[in-house]
């Protein structure tokens, strides 16, 4: 270490400062993101005397090297000569957590976050906490808001008498005058909760709770929702009704869409943090009515969760609040105007299934699915689809095969290309869930089709769901079904169809094995070498590069090889780059 | 009371007269989706769960024909009647308790427009009410979750018959020579104002040009709501920038502002100093400026005209936030600037020109011709022509290299050619100061060229310099897990995962600076 020191006189302060305030931006960007260099240079007394000093005073620059400081500042510990030393890092940072452009603000707040830790008790009281203080009755609201996320990492580690001011200036903040500091408190309620104790989380947190969770502004009560799942689990059962639930019944009924959208967006937590009991007789009236709120959003969100709370309702009457509360709704939302709530609940739907077993699923589910497929949207379609695993395990695909094809096929000749793609996706799916007999039957003909779709992104992913197909049902069933008719097309007068042969047999060559690749691609592939399109050509020396570890070298060194060289004499420059790069590749040259 | 039939509706009812602010007078071209987004199923949900308490309508007798003794019951019963909301989206649902309403509003409108003692006191508490229960609600979600204003045809409010008339009695009640701000003060409140300005970001133009009017009067008539209402409009804007970066109504909140900074006090209070700085500057950082850029920069400019000495925070503003990679915003601030230097008091010019100067030098060399091209446009105007005349010396060799450069590298002919007119400009201004640059170009660019290496050479005996105490410190972190590993208790922040992620990135950060 002290040899390193030793010639840091190469380095006088100057002229590292002059290239943090270099005239030009990005210049300025590069030095400061390279802090840590300069720092290191400096040795850790002079960064602590000098270099600190100097950060903090020139704080007024752009955002983005703002940005950049607040971010190096944070892993800076050992620069300035470790923990004991680690409150040297807080006045820059300070005024960092106090500059108006959020994204920076945030990064100083985590970094103050990340050496709170890094502070010993006595240092945390010393130096740090009094910053909090600062922030927290600062006069611009910038410097409030970033307090908010300050108090909840110190609170856990100081005196009883800094815990009480503590809790007061949180208090303080919870009650300010901007609703940009009542949202910062809002949303760092739940977390302050967690490292209080119970006594204050009951006589405080509570107060604050219901003040915040009836503001005047939307946008605060919904971030009161957030907390409520973090209050309520610290909470004993008993003290939940009481304390908790009227807050909540409020919140489930706001005027405000926003608020509702967040309840029913927080469901599941909600459903955990307040336990079976008040489940069963508070959330499922209002999971009823969010699933028929007046607005899309809520619904939407709801509908999002329906398999979620069915899940997790109290076993013993979760199959009677099922049909009787959820499923009529559920029904409902099956027709609902809105696509964007039916592709919601199309998304878990299936999953009620498992829950409710085969005969509810066949009495009722069933039609809904059916119902469903059928639906305009395809989106909605394609959600179905995709989850019928969930369904072959309770009651078997066949009942639902009969309508799933139409909408199969629907989908797959969609004029959108991303719904077709989104369908060709699912087939290894459908495919192993229906069966190789039904597929041969059904679907072969569609997987074929894709292959000459006039948008690439199709042919690509038809491509590669071959290759998914054969790792399924096996080489056998390749070389029988779709390996000719895949080679057939090498002679199409289209030469993106002659193209796409090649595709395929690069990513089934391998699925296929060595005898298929040998005996029947092959042959196809050396025999394109002739076309007289050059795309076509480059892509052999491409197919023969891909699929030459799967050949034999008997194979390489007869066949491929001439073909190589020859191609390596093309006139086309593109032709012989890849033959070149092939004959490399497969050390052939 | 008489039973009475259906009040007459005819076409041409006084409405229809009064009916000023409306989309076609926004930008003089009438909307043609105006039509395709009605049919599409405009949105209204104004009111949550309304359907529950649905009443039926009856007629009431014309106000007109009421005898004076009976005026005021009849009128307040008529408010009472135009608190039933009904549902829009169902556009066949209860037509004629729509039209009942719909007619008792456009009685309320014309007698609160032409008679006079009409608003006596105990109608204040229901004239507010009914204006409160119709006009107040959440907004509904947009339907087009990444509405874009300049693109997308806004979604009109489904229950803007019965909405407008509300508008329209409560700008007739504000204005009616009647009306008493001091009555008024203790229904039109703080909490009244506050969900007032949330409704400015309706998606509805129509909405919020009748919002304009309507908060304009108000903060016109009740003065003790002033500061509260220029706070709050704080609040939505510092939301608007450093939070949603959605609210549709900015635009219209600006230009109240506008006539608001018009008639500040001088010398201005530091409030509406802080205001300036910490709000309106820093909405020029907003994606979507553009729309509402005119306002904003007719703002800017009245400040100034109040008071020269905040141009200096106003430029200095405009530089820290200039675009960095959108040149539409980039044209729009030239605009700005330009705006600002032609009411510019040449003392303030001097304090703010070479940062000034050097920005409009980089502005000059942008790629894009427009941006360059505006930033030429500048040595078009008189009054900044002889600015730069009389700051000949400083201006001068700020924009020199880079105008000598551009004219001889811009793709653009017309860019060329407005730099040779620039140029020519200046080299009557100063010859000598002309001949002196351009001989001492070659030898800048050297010197700058040397400033280059000598940079590269530090920052590589830097990074040399922390290889060497890396290796230093990965012994030392080695020495120490070699201890952990013989059972020590693991520190939380050990040096090795502080530092070791550097030296990579530093490496290659420093390759594309050379």
């Amino acid at each position: 270490m002290a040899g390193a020191d030793g010639d840091d006189s190469l380095y006088p302060i100057a002229v590292l400062i002059d290239e943090l305030r270099n005239e030009d931006v990005q210049l300025r960007l590069n030095s400061i993101k390279k802090l840590s260099t300069i720092a290191l240079a400096l040795g850790v007394e002079r960064t602590r005397t000098e270099l600190l000093p100097f950060l903090t005073d020139t704080i007024y620059d752009e955002d983005e090297v703002l940005l950049a400081l607040a971010e190096q500042l944070g892993n800076f510990t050992m620069l300035v000569g470790g923990p004991e030393y680690v409150h040297c890092l807080l006045p820059p940072l300070e005024s960092l957590a106090t500059v108006e452009e959020t994204v920076v603000r945030d990064k100083a707040v985590e970094s103050l976050r990340k050496i709170s830790q890094e502070h010993s008790p006595v240092d945390l009281e010393v130096h740090f906490e009094p910053l909090v203080k600062r922030l927290a009755s600062g006069d611009w609201f910038t410097s409030r808001t970033s307090a908010c996320g300050l108090f909840s990492v110190c609170y856990p580690r100081v005196s009883s008498t800094v815990k009480a001011e503590i809790r007061q200036h949180f208090r303080t903040l919870c009650s300010d005058d901007t609703p940009m500091v009542r949202r910062a408190a809002a949303s760092k309620l739940g977390e302050f909760a967690k490292v209080l104790e119970l006594d204050y989380v009951k006589s405080d947190i509570i107060s604050l709770f219901t003040a915040l969770a009836s503001d005047e502004q939307d946008s605060v009560r919904l971030l009161a929702v957030e907390a409520c799942v973090s209050i309520a689990t610290l909470l004993p059962q008993e003290d939940l009704e009481t304390l908790v639930m009227p807050t909540l019944r409020q919140a489930a009924e706001d005027k405000s869409w926003r608020v509702r959208y967040m309840v029913a967006d927080k469901f599941s937590e909600l459903q955990k943090a307040v336990g079976p009991e008040i489940t069963k007789n508070d959330l499922v009236p209002a999971f009823q009515n969010l699933l028929k709120d007046c607005e899309a959003e809520v619904r939407a969100a709801a509908a999002n969760k329906v398999k979620e709370f069915c899940e997790n309702l109290p076993e013993d009457s979760r199959e009677t609040i099922i049909m009787t509360h959820i499923l009529p709704c559920v029904k409902e939302l099956v027709s609902d105007t809105n696509q964007h709530v039916k592709s919601a609940l199309a998304s878990v739907i299936m999953g009620l299934s498992t829950i409710l077993g085969k005969d509810n699923t066949v009495e009722h589910l069933l039609p809904l699915f059916l119902a469903q497929l059928k639906d305009e949207c395809p989106e909605v379609r394609l959600n179905i689809i995709s989850n019928l695993d969930c369904v072959n395990e309770v009651i078997g695909i066949r009942q639902l095969s009969q309508s799933l094809l139409p909408a199969i096929v629907e989908l797959a000749e969609d004029a959108k290309w991303r719904v077709r793609l989104a369908i060709i996706e699912y087939m290894p799916l459908l495919a192993g869930q229906l069966g190789v007999e039904f597929f041969d039957e059904k679907l072969n003909t569609l997987c074929m089709a894709w292959l000459i779709d006039h948008v690439y992104a199709i042919r690509e992913a038809a491509t590669c769901n071959l290759m998914k197909l054969v790792e399924k049902f096996g080489a056998e069933w390749a070389q029988n079904t779709i390996v000719p008719k895949v080679l057939g097309m090498a002679n199409d007068p289209n030469y993106l169809h002659r193209m796409t042969t090649l595709f395929c047999i690069n990513s089934l060559s391998e699925a296929c094995g060595q005898e298929i690749t040998t005996k029947q691609m092959l042959p196809v592939v050396l025999k394109m070498s002739n076309d007289q399109v050059a795309n076509v050509r480059f892509n052999v020396a491409k197919s023969l590069q891909k699929i030459g570890p799967v050949l034999d070298s008997n194979a390489l060194q007869s066949e491929v090889k001439p073909v190589l060289e020859k191609l390596s004499t093309d006139t086309d420059m593109d032709v012989k780059y890849f033959a070149q790069e092939a004959l490399s590749v497969l050390a052939l040259a | 009371m008489e039973t009475t039939k259906l009040p007459p509706t005819s076409p041409s009812s006084p409405t229809t007269g009064f009916s000023v602010p409306s989309a076609e007078k926004v930008d003089g071209f009438p909307r043609r989706s105006m039509r395709r987004a009605r049919q599409r199923r405009s949105h209204s949900s104004s009111q949550f769960r309304y359907q529950s308490s649905q009443v039926e309508l009856t007629p009431l007798p014309l106000l007109k024909d009421a005898p004076v003794a009976e005026l005021h019951d009849l009128f307040c019963k008529k408010l009472q009647q135009c608190c039933v909301l009904f549902d829009f989206l169902d556009c066949v649902a209860d037509l004629k308790g729509k039209e009942i309403k719909r007619a008792a509003l456009n009685e309320l409108v014309e007698s609160v427009a032409t008679s006079r003692g009409v608003l006596i006191e105990p109608l204040y508490p229901e004239a507010i009410k009914m204006i409160s229960v119709n006009i107040f609600r959440t907004l509904p979600p947009s339907e087009n979750p990444e509405f874009d204003p300049e693109e997308d045809e806004p979604t009109l409010e489904a229950s803007w018959p019965h909405l407008q008339l509300v508008y329209e009695f409560f700008l007739r009640f504000l204005e009616s020579p009647d009306f008493q701000p001091s009555m008024a003060k203790r229904y039109v409140d703080q909490k009244f104002v506050l969900q007032l300005l949330e409704l400015f970001d309706s998606e509805d133009p129509r909405e919020r040009e009748y919002l304009k009017t309507i908060l304009h009067r108000v903060y016109g008539k009740l003065l003790g709501l002033r500061a509260y209402i220029r706070k709050q409009i704080n609040n939505i804007f510092l939301r608007f920038i450093y939070e949603t970066e959605h609210f549709n109504g900015v635009a219209e909140l600006l230009e109240i502002l506008g006539s608001i900074i018009n008639g500040f006090a001088l010398p201005l209070k530091s409030e509406h100093k802080q205001f300036l700085v910490r709000v309106l500057i820093p909405l020029h950082t907003a994606k979507s400026l553009s729309i509402f850029h005119a306002q904003l920069a007719y703002c800017v400019v009245q400040f100034m005209e109040k008071d020269a000495t905040v141009t200096e925070y106003i430029i200095r503003g405009l530089l820290k936030y200039w675009p960095k990679t959108c040149t539409q915003k980039e044209v729009m601030f030239l605009g700005e600037i330009e705006e600002i230097l032609d009411v510019i008091e040449p003392s303030q010019f001097i304090r703010v020109q070479e940062p000034l100067f050097k920005q409009i030098a980089a502005c000059i060399s942008s790629p894009h011709f427009q941006v360059a091209e505006r930033a030429l446009y500048f040595w078009n105007n008189e009054y900044i022509l002889s600015l730069i005349e009389e700051n000949c010396q400083v201006i001068l060799p700020l924009v020199f290299a880079t105008l000598y450069r551009v004219s001889k590298e811009h793709w653009n002919q017309t860019i060329v050619s407005l730099i040779y007119n620039v140029l020519k400009t200046f080299m009557e201004m100063n010859s000598k100061l002309f001949d002196d640059l351009t001989a001492s170009y070659k030898v800048e660019k050297q010197k700058e060229l040397k400033r280059e290496r000598e940079r590269t050479e530090l920052w590589r005996g830097l990074e040399e310099k922390q290889e060497r105490r890396l290796q230093t410190l990965g012994e030392a972190s080695r020495n120490q897990r070699n201890l952990l590993e013989r059972g020590e208790p693991s520190q939380p922040s050990s040096p090795q995962t502080a530092l070791p992620e550097q030296p990579d990135t530093d490496l290659s950060g420093a390759s594309s600076t050379t």
